[in-house]
């Protein structure tokens, strides 16, 4: 187990590694382009010149990437061109909005999901399972930014109960976070949802379920005790390898309801060629998939008796 | 030749063999309504120079409510946008797009992704070590992230979109593929085939993909509807097909503006978008509720 | 216990049962009018070939059928109570209670994620009022009682972490929990190796007499049922044909089929060349496909039209007593015309062969494969590498047109010679002589194509053997060219409708997909693919272990011609030493990836025996009611082949066992007669000394005389 959970991190700080090196390669391998994106582009030559020297750009590829790691590291991650502060300065409040509105979503998302996944993986083929399945495809067929649109206009336009954007400029407010949770909601629970289904009606036709109703276990026992602890193994890896998923959902989302989180940062810092911001919002954005990912396997290793005692 | 050895029923075309096999969909309520989705788009982009009532790009009467009847002109039955173009004649015309360019872009992927996948899970070893780690990597991407950076850096244009997907998607298809091949290598007529010793390429090709053909192609039904969802998200952000061809995704960003006080401009092309992906995915359900029958 | 209600009369009676599936294609009429009587403490053992519908019976006495399947007439009555007019509830009571149940693969009926000791425990908590102390303890007591060892660290077991045959022992244990008035057992030892399953029919037996229960004993293999019942009901295309005693139906059975059964599996007193099997010619009728009246009809040498397939009442013939034997009862119009003093029915045909010069001679060959960890984690961290010794000197020849069997239980690396033979695994040392050339060091790839035509393989499994892809013709058309027989279009054609002439099958098969064959048929195709290239020599690999009984006959008769017109030399790879003894002209009798004994077939099956011979031999179960077997029952489980014993391999469970020397001190090599090898430290005269396993007591001879 100990060597399993040294070799995960390994391969996780491997990754990291990886991809930090293509971000930088992508981003920063072309030193003058560098210059123009930080100087503009009506700076001159000897501006952009002085610049690249002042900042170690004419150092050799390697030496650069390696004090940009380090720097990285340690939390330095240069200054935002376009909003002129420091990459951090902005980026963890909006990684803290980010991180309540999916938040918030996961508390709707994994009940939900898991709760009707069961019912319909319990009965395979029965109406309930139909209208379970069915409309949990119908659902993640609607993308983010078209259930956002529809969602509005129900609520906004239509009924005129809720707001149409979330910028929170006057603090907190549950109000306007209810659309966006509601627009993630409803593209995300429908893929856990299946998952569990296929998951817990698999776990139905094994034949230990099928020991334990003749052992003349009342049918809830036969559920709650013999198929949920096996059916629920596999949706808990879907469910964080789902939060991977959020941040996609996220940049739309934030970007339609103008709601100051991450995903809007990096979409901003992408359309403005603000390079420290990407990679600092690429390499949050990786870690947390990263990490998720890791927990999700070490979870999964200790949720499986089989695996854990091998 | 073939017909020369007596007693034997003529041979059926392969073509007619997938065809009867592909016939099985009438079987499931849910794949019909889906197959009956997408030859609907598939029709409105064929016709739509026939369909469409109006030029798509043409500014006829800004802001017409849908259904709305204008002297000399006609009805806008789902209204015009702000530029006073048809909403009708735009999502017709804009079906081609999603239609040409997401089976394009998945195709391209499972170009990608289905030798890698072969060869990982047949090898194993190290071509399996390497091959996953580097699908992990891309993969440890958020989807959107990957594709904004992608396309950000070398532009967004339509070839540059099928590169993106093509990046974007390969690695998943090359899970799928490789978890396929690690199921069906230890199958005794791969072991027959060794033995007689095929190359390891016709091993892969000839007696393990056919036989993962079911799940694949269910999956490259969810596929193209992932795609179109981001061709869309794509446009919804400004970083799809250059304008002023009409573009779903595109189509939403440029009204979104305007979606509180007139929602149709935006509404419809959504529904549009929705159904059409509804379409991919009813099928693939369709589709593996079939195949798993017998 | 004082709960359960005191019943005299019988535990169990179905009455004219029928039960059916409900598919797309329609109504499966799966069981046809069965009848059974159980009475207390009795056991009756259900016999026929897969599919004829014993499982089905066995859920239709728990009234458990799942989405499709329902009862469809008849009752099913346990201690005088309807079960069809029991609620939900009290089905419940009964089940696991009253009526419980052993199933086929005990780790797939076990919870993975649950310790054995809670799914133990709960039995007695959900059907007693009792404390979790005394379920406990009811729970270890009865581990004990089955025979496993450490009861305690069972308890707190995870399934996966015990071997198949204990696995086996606690499904058995749980079904005995609350000591129920009657036990079903659904194929209890198919996936087990024979040594574990002597094992788990001792069990059987012993718990019948000490709990009294009453049984009900599911099983394909005949010899099975002998061991375990006391009545039986042979079962066809779900219908029971022959019903009766035990000693009834082997003895003096009536049925065509019961009779053609017999003559299907190798008994010790079958001979490939004084009384060869006989195969029951055609295959089974799917359910919705019977015929009208007998539905044994279309494979019945007695059949008579007119009579045979009239249109019954009740859909099939019905039974029939047969008078002057009490209880015995027999589906069949013509039971008491049939003469089978005169019947003589063809059997397989066999040639004596004549062995050839050598073609392939194995010296001191070992395989041993290096366990490494290719993840990327396992390159940093360091290399760990682990030997696994799959085959250990490994010694033998094989001469044209002869049969070596190669016997052992699984894991005992039979597949890893075959696959070093094959080329698809190199030999880590020794020597591979096939015709004259050293292939141990020669992977396949670097074969000549007449080199790897020449010795090919038949499989084990017919669902997996031929690929669902492509169709036959194109499968065969693909071998004949890949090895250069023929390379012109129309000669390949033709040589593959040879190929199926050779085996037997119709021509148009080449049109065919392999998911519109049957088992047996895929099988003969699978030969028919083998012999494409005119081999030397076929390593056939378990080839018949996956077919019904009738269907085995004619595979091995099949394979057996084959090999005699064409000279080849067959490799027998398979677990059944009766099958073996039958028709290998030698055998190698391995454990443990090494060669334990090796003689021809009548010196390996007489003494001396190799003390694990011996018991293998001793556990093989025999349908036939004239043979005595010496009891043999192995200790222990089989050792991995990760960490195999010190000495002697066999160390950890033989019954002979001299002592230190065996564990220490790799057993010498000792030839009885020239060719006749035994690897143990007995000496070898006390090695004769032995009885045989197998005595024939003739009854009827020593009754009349
Ligand atoms: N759930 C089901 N749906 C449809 N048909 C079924 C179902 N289960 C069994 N059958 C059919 O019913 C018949 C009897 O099956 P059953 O499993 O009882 O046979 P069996 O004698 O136990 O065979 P085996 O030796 O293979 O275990 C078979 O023809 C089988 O195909
Ligand atoms: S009834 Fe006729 S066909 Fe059936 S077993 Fe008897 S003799 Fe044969
Ligand atoms: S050497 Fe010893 S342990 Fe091995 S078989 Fe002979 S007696 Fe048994
Ligand atoms: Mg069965």
């Amino acid at each position: 187990m100990l060597i399993f959970l040294v070799r995960r991190l390994g391969t996780m700080v491997l990754t990291m590694l990886v991809v930090s090196l293509l971000l930088f390669l992508l981003l920063e391998i072309n030193v003058a382009s560098v210059a123009i994106k930080v100087l503009g582009p009506y700076s001159s030559d000897e501006q952009r010149q002085l610049w690249l020297e002042a900042n170690g750009y004419l150092e050799p590829f390697y030496v650069r990437y390696f004090t940009w790691l380090g720097n990285f590291i340690v939390g330095d991650f240069g200054s935002s061109i376009r909003f002129k502060v420091p990459v951090g300065d902005i980026l963890w409040p909006r990684l803290g909005s980010t991180g309540i509105l999916g938040l918030a979503t996961m508390m709707v998302v994994v009940p939900l999901s898991l709760g009707l996944g069961v019912l319909a993986g319990m009965k395979e083929g029965s109406k309930l399972d139909r209208t379970i399945s069915v409309g949990s495809i119908v659902t993640t067929s609607v993308p983010e930014f078209a259930s956002a649109v529809l969602l509005s206009a129900v609520f906004v336009f239509y009924l005129d109960l809720l707001p149409g954007t979330s910028s929170m400029t006057d603090g907190f407010s549950l109000v306007q976070l209810s659309l966006p949770v509601m627009v993630l909601v409803l593209y995300d629970f429908g893929y856990v949802t299946r998952m569990t289904r296929a998951s817990m009606s698999e776990v139905m036709m094994t034949h230990y379920i099928r020991t334990a109703v003749l052992k003349g276990l009342p049918y809830k026992t036969v559920i709650m005790r013999h198929a949920l602890r096996n059916a629920l193994i596999a949706p808990f890896t879907v469910i964080m390898l789902q939060i991977n998923w959020l941040l996609s959902g996220v940049i739309v989302v934030e970007f339609f309801f103008a709601y100051k989180g991450f995903g809007a940062l990096l979409l901003e810092a992408s359309l403005n060629q603000d390079i420290f911001l990407i990679e600092a919002c690429a390499m949050v954005a990786v870690f947390v998939a990263v990490a998720t990912q890791t927990l999700a396997d070490v979870g999964y290793t200790y949720l499986n008796p089989r695996i854990r005692f091998a | 030749m073939t017909d020369a050895v007596a007693g034997l029923p003529p041979r059926e075309s392969k073509v007619i063999k997938y065809l009867k096999g592909m016939a099985l969909i009438r079987e499931s309520v849910v794949g019909m309504i889906g197959l009956g989705l997408i030859v609907f788009w598939v029709v409105m982009a064929l016709l739509a120079d026939l369909l469409a009532p109006f030029p798509p790009n043409a500014t006829l009467y800004p802001l017409a409510m849908p259904g709305q009847f204008v002297e000399g002109m006609g009805t806008f039955w789902l209204g015009t946008d702000h530029l006073g173009r048809d909403i009708l004649s735009r999502i017709m015309h804009g079906s081609r797009a999603v239609l040409i360019f997401a089976p394009l872009a998945t195709f391209c992927a499972y170009v990608v992704g289905i030798p890698m996948g072969l060869a990982a899970g047949y090898r194993r070893g190290m071509t399996d070590a390497v091959l996953s780690f580097v699908a992990n990597v891309i993969l440890s991407f958020p989807v959107l992230v990957l594709y904004i950076i992608i396309i950000a850096t070398i532009g967004a244009s339509a070839v540059n979109i099928v590169i993106a997907v093509t990046f974007a998607s390969a690695p998943g298809i090359f899970r799928i593929v490789r978890g396929l091949v690690l199921d069906l290598r230890s199958r005794e007529y791969v072991f027959a085939a060794e033995t007689r010793g095929e190359s390891p390429w016709r091993i892969m090709l000839v007696e393990i993909l056919p036989n993962a053909r079911g799940p694949l192609i269910v999956d490259a039904c969810l596929r193209v509807g992932y795609v179109i969802i981001t061709i869309g998200v794509l446009g919804f952000l400004g970083l799809g097909l250059p304008p002023p061809d009409p573009d779903w995704g595109g189509m939403i960003n440029e009204t979104r503006q305007m979606a509180m006080s007139f929602p149709h401009m935006t509404i419809f092309p959504c529904i549009a978008i929705s159904s059409l992906v509804l379409g991919f995915n009813l099928l693939a359900d369709g589709l593996r509720e079939v195949s798993l029958r017998d | 216990m004082s709960t359960k209600q005191e019943y005299e009369g019988p535990i169990l009676e179905c009455r004219n049962l029928s039960i059916s599936y409900f598919t797309r294609a329609g109504e499966i009429p799966a069981v046809v009018d069965f009848n059974l009587t159980l009475e207390q403490g009795g056991s009756v053992g259900l016999v026929g070939e897969s599919g004829c519908g014993k499982s089905t019976v066995a859920m239709a006495i728990m009234q458990y059928m799942g989405s499709n399947g329902g009862i469809v007439g008849g009752q099913v009555i346990y201690k005088g109570r309807d079960l069809a007019t029991c609620s939900e509830e009290e089905l419940r009571q009964l089940r696991g209670n009253e009526i419980s149940m052993v199933y086929q693969e005990p780790m797939a009926s076990l919870n993975p994620s649950m310790t054995l000791g809670t799914q133990l425990m709960e039995v007695p908590l959900c059907h007693e009022e009792i404390t979790e102390k005394e379920a406990y303890d009811r729970a270890v007591q009865i581990l004990a009682d089955v025979n496993l060892p450490d009861p305690e660290r069972v308890m707190a077991s995870y399934p996966h972490q015990i071997s198949g045959g204990q696995q086996q022992r606690v499904v058995i244990a749980m079904a005995l929990l609350s000591n129920p008035s009657l036990l079903l057992l659904d194929e209890p030892t198919t996936a087990l190796d024979v040594t574990v399953e002597a094992g788990i029919v001792e069990l059987i037996g012993e718990i019948a007499k000490k709990f009294n229960t009453s049984m009900i004993y599911i099983s394909h293999n005949l010899g099975l049922i002998l061991a375990t019942c006391d009545r039986v009901n042979v079962m066809y295309s779900g219908v029971v044909v022959e019903s009766g005693s035990v000693e009834e139906v082997f003895d003096h059975m009536r049925h065509p089929y019961t009779k053609g059964l017999f003559s299907c599996i190798p008994l010790p007193g079958t001979d490939k060349l004084a009384h060869p099997l006989v195969p029951i010619r055609g295959q089974l009728p799917l359910p919705h496909e019977r015929p009208s009246g007998c539905y044994f009809g279309p494979r019945c040498d007695f059949f008579e039209a007119g009579r045979c397939d009239q249109a019954m009442e009740r859909g099939t013939t019905p039974m029939h007593e047969v008078t002057g034997r009490a209880g015995h009862t027999v589906r069949c119009e013509r039971w008491s015309e049939i003469d089978w003093e005169s019947y003589k029915p063809e059997g397989v045909v066999a040639h004596p062969s004549e062995r050839g010069h050598e073609v392939l001679s194995i010296d001191n060959m070992r395989k041993y494969y290096e366990l490494t960890d290719n993840s990327i984690g396992a390159m940093i961290s360091g290399k760990r590498v682990r030997y696994v010794k799959a085959n250990e000197s490994i010694s033998f020849k094989a001469h044209e047109c002869e049969t070596i069997a190669i016997v052992g239980e699984s894991g005992c690396g039979k597949s890893t010679f075959a696959k070093v033979l094959m080329g698809l695994e190199t030999a880590t040392d020794g020597d591979v002589m096939f015709n004259g050339k050293d292939v141990a060091e020669l992977p396949v790839q670097n074969r000549s194509p007449e080199q790897v035509g020449s010795m090919q393989m038949v499989f084990q499994n017919p669902f997996d053997t031929l690929n669902p892809s492509h169709s036959v013709g194109a499968q065969l058309a693909r071998v004949i060219r890949k090895f250069g027989v023929e390379s012109d279009p129309v000669k390949i054609e033709n040589r593959v409708m040879e190929l199926l002439d050779l085996v037997k099958l119709p021509r148009d098969f080449a049109r065919r997909r392999p998911r519109q064959l049957s088992g047996g048929q895929k099988q003969r195709v699978g030969i028919a693919r083998a012999f494409a290239g005119n081999p030397a020599m076929v390593v056939a690999d378990e080839p018949v272990s996956a077919l019904d009984v009738s269907v085995q006959a004619a595979i091995t008769g099949l394979l057996m011609d084959i090999q005699h017109t064409y000279r080849t030399t067959l490799l027998f790879i398979s677990h059944d030493l009766s099958l073996v003894r039958y028709l290998a002209d030698r055998v190698v009798v391995m454990y443990l990836g090494q060669i334990m004994e090796q003689g021809t077939t009548d010196e390996v099956f007489a003494p001396p025996y190799h003390p694990y011979t011996e018991a293998l031999l001793s556990a093989v179960p025999i349908a036939d009611t004239s043979i005595q077997k010496k009891r043999i029952i192995l200790e222990g489980n089989l050792p991995s082949v990760m960490s195999p014993p010190k000495g002697c391999p066999f160390n950890t469970r033989c019954p002979r066992k001299i002592g230190d020397i065996c564990e220490t001190q790799v057993p010498p090599f000792a030839e009885d007669h020239p060719g006749h090898i035994i690897m143990c430290h007995i000496p070898m005269a006390d090695l004769r000394a032995v009885d045989p396993v197998i005595v024939q007591v003739d009854k009827d001879k020593s009754a009349a005389e």
